[in-house]
């Protein structure tokens, strides 16, 4: 973040390079302005008017905070539904298993489906470079002090995919069950990852993540034996925020449950052609 | 802490309002922030202090109205306060709810000069 000006955040990075070559915003009108910061920073910002000597005024601003961001996601949203590509936001605490459930999934849709992947974190490529080795293209965004992935990231990131007609995009967002429910990116719903190693008050816990996530996936379920955890009360809690929140038991590492998973993708993908064919464009509309 | 984030999309709407009205100066802030928007408000004083250091909103007052959450209970066929996101009717012990009010997260007003 640039304190002078408050523009972009300059430790943003997308597979390394920074992410912010230019300034975008989203003007009164609506449109997404896009300009290069010429100016010098600091003393350029500095007024030479004596304070106090103007008279005070209310301006009616009356705009929405995200209105920014929901314009991207917006521009995202038509983009994934004319090309036919299936964008799921992975969210999750920290640990709960994203990385290796899309490195298990990947490896079952090999050849099969088209897909790529979108990771974020605030620091390292790894987990781009674990997609990578299983064959699939990835795009690491590193969020440095963000704390969740933004709709115009998730934008700059597109254009290194070059995604095919009927493409899985996933995109997983950075470990946090609190802030990234409050950023569309413009994909078709979120998938909550909660493991069996966490507690099952989570969804009490962060309801808002769990009120707007469309399926919750319980990984790890290898560990039941060990762990006291109760499945009946974690679905529970999970409905109470939540009463149509689809759920599936999964363990990316034995393998069980994985393929109710790949089952709910292809089912997807096939709603989405349909609604494509029909040019349905209310088809893939997330609840958030 | 996305509070950051939000801090810096809102001095970019003041900044996009100066643009156009011209004003030199922004004395007061005004927010409408939701109960149910997931926003700490001492978090938001904080990243607006240091978002605006610079900018023409150094300064400024930040006042934040808190909008009370509220949901439409089918089974009560009634508005009713809710106080976080939950699936059932605080009065009834019904569902579904749907949340009509909390969700806010606005630039209500500038005083500037």
């Amino acid at each position: 973040m640039c304190l002078t000006c408050g523009c972009g955040e300059g430790d943003v990075t997308i597979d390394g390079q920074t992410a912010d070559p230019e300034h975008q915003h989203v003007g009164a009108d609506g449109i997404v302005y896009r300009h290069v910061h010429a100016h010098p920073h600091g003393a350029a910002h500095a007024h030479s008017h004596a304070p106090g000597t103007s008279p005070t005024r209310s301006l009616q601003i009356e705009r929405d905070i995200l209105a920014r961001n929901d314009a991207f996601a917006a521009d995202n949203r038509r983009a994934f539904e004319r090309q036919g590509v299936l964008a799921l936001n992975l969210v999750s605490s920290p640990g709960s298993g994203k990385t290796t459930l899309l490195v298990r999934t990947i490896e079952a849709l090999q050849g099969k489906t088209s897909l790529a992947v979108i990771e974020g974190d605030q620091q390292t490529s790894l987990d781009a470079e674990r997609i990578r080795a299983t064959g699939a293209a990835a795009v690491q965004i590193n969020t440095g002090k963000g704390c969740h992935l933004d709709a115009q990231r998730v934008q700059q990131a597109l254009p290194k995919l070059a995604l095919p007609p009927n493409a899985l995009l996933f995109i997983e967002n950075v470990g946090n069950l609190v802030c990234p429910a409050a950023f569309d990116l413009g994909e078709a719903c979120k998938v909550v990852i909660l493991s069996v190693t966490e507690g099952e008050d989570k969804p009490l816990k962060y309801p808002d993540m769990f009120s707007a996530a469309r399926l919750m996936l319980l990984n790890k379920c290898d560990l039941l034996p060990h762990l006291d955890f109760d499945v009946a009360r974690v679905i529970e809690n999970a409905r109470r925020v939540n009463p149509t929140i689809e759920i599936l038991q999964v363990s990316a590492r034995s393998g069980a449950g994985m393929q109710a998973w790949l089952d709910w993708l292809a089912g997807e993908l096939a709603a989405l052609s349909v609604g494509c064919a029909r040019g349905d464009d209310a088809v893939r509309r997330p609840q958030l | 802490m996305h509070e950051l984030s939000l801090a810096e999309n809102l001095l970019e709407i003041i900044e996009d309002a100066a643009r156009a009205d011209g004003f030199q100066r922004v004395r007061k802030v005004i927010l409408e922030i939701g109960q149910l928007a997931v926003v700490e408000p001492e978090a938001m004083r904080f990243c607006f202090d240091a978002v605006v250091h610079g900018s023409i909103a150094e300064g400024a007052q930040l006042e934040i109205v808190a909008v009370p959450g509220s949901a439409w209970c089918a089974p009560c066929a009634a508005t009713v306060p809710i106080a976080e996101i939950i699936a059932v009717c605080p009065r009834c012990g019904g569902y579904p709810l749907q949340p009509t009010g909390g969700k806010e997260l606005k630039l209500r007003t500038l005083e500037v000069e």
